[in-house]
């Protein structure tokens, strides 16, 4: 069966308009594109600089102070394996990329979780971009980063920046909301103005609610990863990338482990950050 | 002097207030204004509040008290009818000028203390000068000396969750205490807690209030509560006001039936005190009375305890008819040697509840004095029984009659 109608232009008119917005603003995006890549460059080339066990006992240290001996201690093990496996390059470049897009992701998703939390109208301008971002496929937006941010690591960590500010966001948002009305309307009473109420009351105790948005958002980075190595990202993901174009299990598995590893090692030390300590301390 | 005046206040909730304002003017019940998604909060509402007074507002739950509370620190923002606060309507204030009066002349304590579970206890208390922006070390200093008003002089660095419901609520109190607003505010500040609490903080807050004369807004659905502590009592049913009045007029002479309804479950042996259920001392004994002398005027009273007075009416205790009897026996010539000074007095003041706890344990009539020890009168069981048994009579009578009618 066929329609009557003609198909409508959607994606010959999504070209043009990135054609035009390509040719017309492509000049910031580059400027910008290069100044993320020396940022990342920096800092991969100084944390390679660094000798590995050093920087393996500072995880180690970090692990131990945020979320006690247990992780610290599987860090500690988890990393000198990676090392072991002479992964250590791709590891860091992945941890870099991982914490520019998180950094990012949360200096762009704080504010804006802010603001839809304290405004209504903006949570409804808000939320729809949210559900669109976080359920198109992620592949998608690598195919519009190329043109605006060249290939390599900066497209990726756009793309990847898109698709894991969402839960920051939405965490904020929720964080905010969730804050009793009583307490609202003590800070109120005692004559707050909105910057205080926000500072004082609102965020504090929003904070582990972002915290678990912000581990959420270290995930969510973490799984583009690999996907991102198809525009040539490099780090773990490229391992699995070539391992996966020349068919060898063994080699894929080893960048895998890898990467469950790191997204070990983040998930349990960025849950533990912010957490009351008092409240850790009567088991809640 | 004056201090708060609230006159025809009106505040109703919904999307077009306007709309539900002119239903109530045409005389529309609360249920029917609801139909149009509108509900009133309080209508029309006007009493006034004297300088260092406790007034307490009291009602059922849904009778607008709450609402009517947060009006008058603009919590709610009232639909209509001004507060005068020292003689200005607070409710045309401009946002600055909101500001300020929240943060110097009127502070609130919560039902559910609704303290900062991210500072410490000290930080909580001092929430209200950090907003005002006192420095870091004078608001330290303030925060403590109105810890240690309420008791809770040690506990500045505990975090709230470590503190029990009482203690909690005393947090709540300092808080409101150190900016030293004139005005406090009171939402069922002590409903939370559980009797014996409650009755602590409450005889807490009339000593505190005793020192420091601040104007209170007091909220409760507790009657007991209300006539304990409260200066004047407005009672309020379904947003309006019914009856405004002390205790005793309350209690006295209710408005309606609906205030009869309520004062019939008073449990009045807090409300009676010394002073209305004691009797005169018909018989006293003198230090300069021989024993023989008290024993006659005992046997003629058919007591087993006299109490010894001075001439001028000073209390000086009491002596037992066995104590009288043996120094009879030993021949005596005088009782100073046998009268007990250790026995229990009431003031004018003590209540029933309590009086009933002494007669457990002190068999005798029991001596009321006042301020310089000179002997009022006495109280006795059967006096105690009479004044409860007729405290329910004359409460239930009216509301009976009005069942007939």
């Amino acid at each position: 069966m066929t329609f009557m109608i003609p198909k409508l232009p959607l994606a010959h008119s999504i070209d043009v308009m990135l054609d035009w917005l390509t040719t017309h603003i492509s000049f910031i995006t580059k400027a910008f594109s290069h100044g993320i890549s020396v940022l990342i460059d920096g800092m991969v080339h100084g944390l390679l600089w660094l000798p590995p066990w050093l920087l393996i006992a500072a995880v180690a240290l970090l692990a131990w102070r945020a979320a006690g001996w247990r992780v610290a201690l599987g860090s500690l093990v988890g990393l000198l394996l990676l090392w072991n496996l002479r992964l250590w390059s791709a590891t860091v470049e992945t941890f870099t990329l991982v914490l520019i897009s998180t950094l990012i992701a949360v200096a762009v998703g704080l504010p804006l979780g802010i603001a839809a939390a304290l405004s209504k109208r903006t949570a409804r301008v808000v939320m729809p971009i949210l559900d669109f971002m976080q359920t198109m496929p992620a592949f998608v937006y690598l195919i519009p980063a190329i043109p605006f941010f060249g290939l390599g690591a900066v497209s990726a960590s756009v793309a990847t920046v898109i698709f894991a500010t969402p839960p920051t966001i939405r965490l904020t948002v929720l964080g905010i909301r969730q804050v009793p009305k009583d307490l609202i309307e003590a800070a109120d009473a005692f004559g707050s103005t909105r910057r205080q109420k926000l500072f004082k009351v609102q965020l504090p105790m929003a904070v582990p609610t972002i915290m678990a948005g912000v581990n959420q958002t270290v995930m969510l980075s973490l799984s583009m990863v690999v996907i991102a190595a198809m525009i040539g990202a490099g780090g773990l993901g490229g391992e699995v990338w070539r391992a996966i174009q020349r068919l060898e299990p063994g080699k894929g598995f080893e960048a895998g482990i890898a990467i469950v590893i790191l997204a070990m090692i983040l998930d349990r030390i960025t849950q533990r950050i912010g957490r009351d300590p008092s409240a850790r301390e009567s088991g809640q | 002097m004056q201090k708060i005046r609230v006159e025809h206040l009106t505040k109703v909730f919904g999307p077009h207030p306007e709309q539900a304002l002119r239903l109530l003017d045409a005389g529309k019940s609360n249920a029917d204004i609801r139909k149009t998604g509108h509900a009133v909060g309080i209508a029309d509402v006007s009493f006034d509040v004297e300088e260092g007074e406790l007034l307490v507002i009291m009602g059922l739950s849904g009778s607008g008290k709450s609402t009517l509370l947060r009006c008058l620190n603009l919590l709610n923002v009232p639909s209509r009818g001004s507060i005068f606060v020292d003689g200005e309507d607070v409710t045309r204030h401009g946002r600055e000028q909101l500001l300020d009066f929240r943060r110097r002349k009127i502070s609130m304590v919560f039902q559910h203390f609704a303290l900062f579970p991210h500072r410490s206890v000290a930080d909580n208390a001092a929430y209200g000068l950090e907003v005002q922006g006192v420095a870091p070390d004078e608001r330290r200093a303030r925060a403590v000396e109105a810890l240690e008003l309420v008791g809770l002089k040690g506990w500045e660095d505990a975090r709230p969750n470590q503190l029990s419901g009482g203690m909690q609520q005393r947090v709540g109190l300092a808080r409101a205490l150190a900016v030293k607003s004139d005005i406090l505010l009171m939402d069922e500040a002590f409903s939370a807690l559980d009797p014996l609490i409650r009755r602590d903080m409450q005889q807490e807050l009339a000593s505190l209030q005793r020192r420091m004369k601040k104007t209170i807004v007091f909220i409760t659905h507790d009657l007991d509560e209300a006539l304990q502590i409260g200066d004047r009592i407005v009672l309020m049913k379904d947003g309006r006001v019914v009856q405004i009045g002390t205790p005793e007029e309350i209690l006295n002479h209710p408005a309606d039936a609906y205030v009869e309804r309520f004062v019939e479950n008073v449990d009045m042996s807090r409300v009676l005190t010394a002073n209305t259920v004691m009797g005169r001392a018909r018989e006293v004994a003198h230090p300069q009375d021989g024993p023989r002398t008290v024993l006659r005027k005992m046997t003629e009273g058919s007591d087993t305890s006299m109490l010894v007075v001075e001439r001028d009416h000073t209390l000086l205790g009491s002596v037992t008819l066995d104590a009288l009897d043996a120094a009879v026996s030993e021949g005596r010539k005088d009782i100073v040697a046998l009268i007990q000074r250790d026995a229990p007095t009431l003031d004018p003041d003590t209540p029933l509840t309590d009086i009933i706890n002494l007669m457990a344990e002190w068999p005798y009539r029991l001596p009321v004095v006042d301020d310089q020890h000179k002997l009022l009168g006495v109280v006795t069981r059967p006096r105690v029984i009479n004044a409860l048994a007729q405290s329910r009579a004359t409460v239930a009578e009216p509301a009976e009659r009005s069942a007939n009618a």
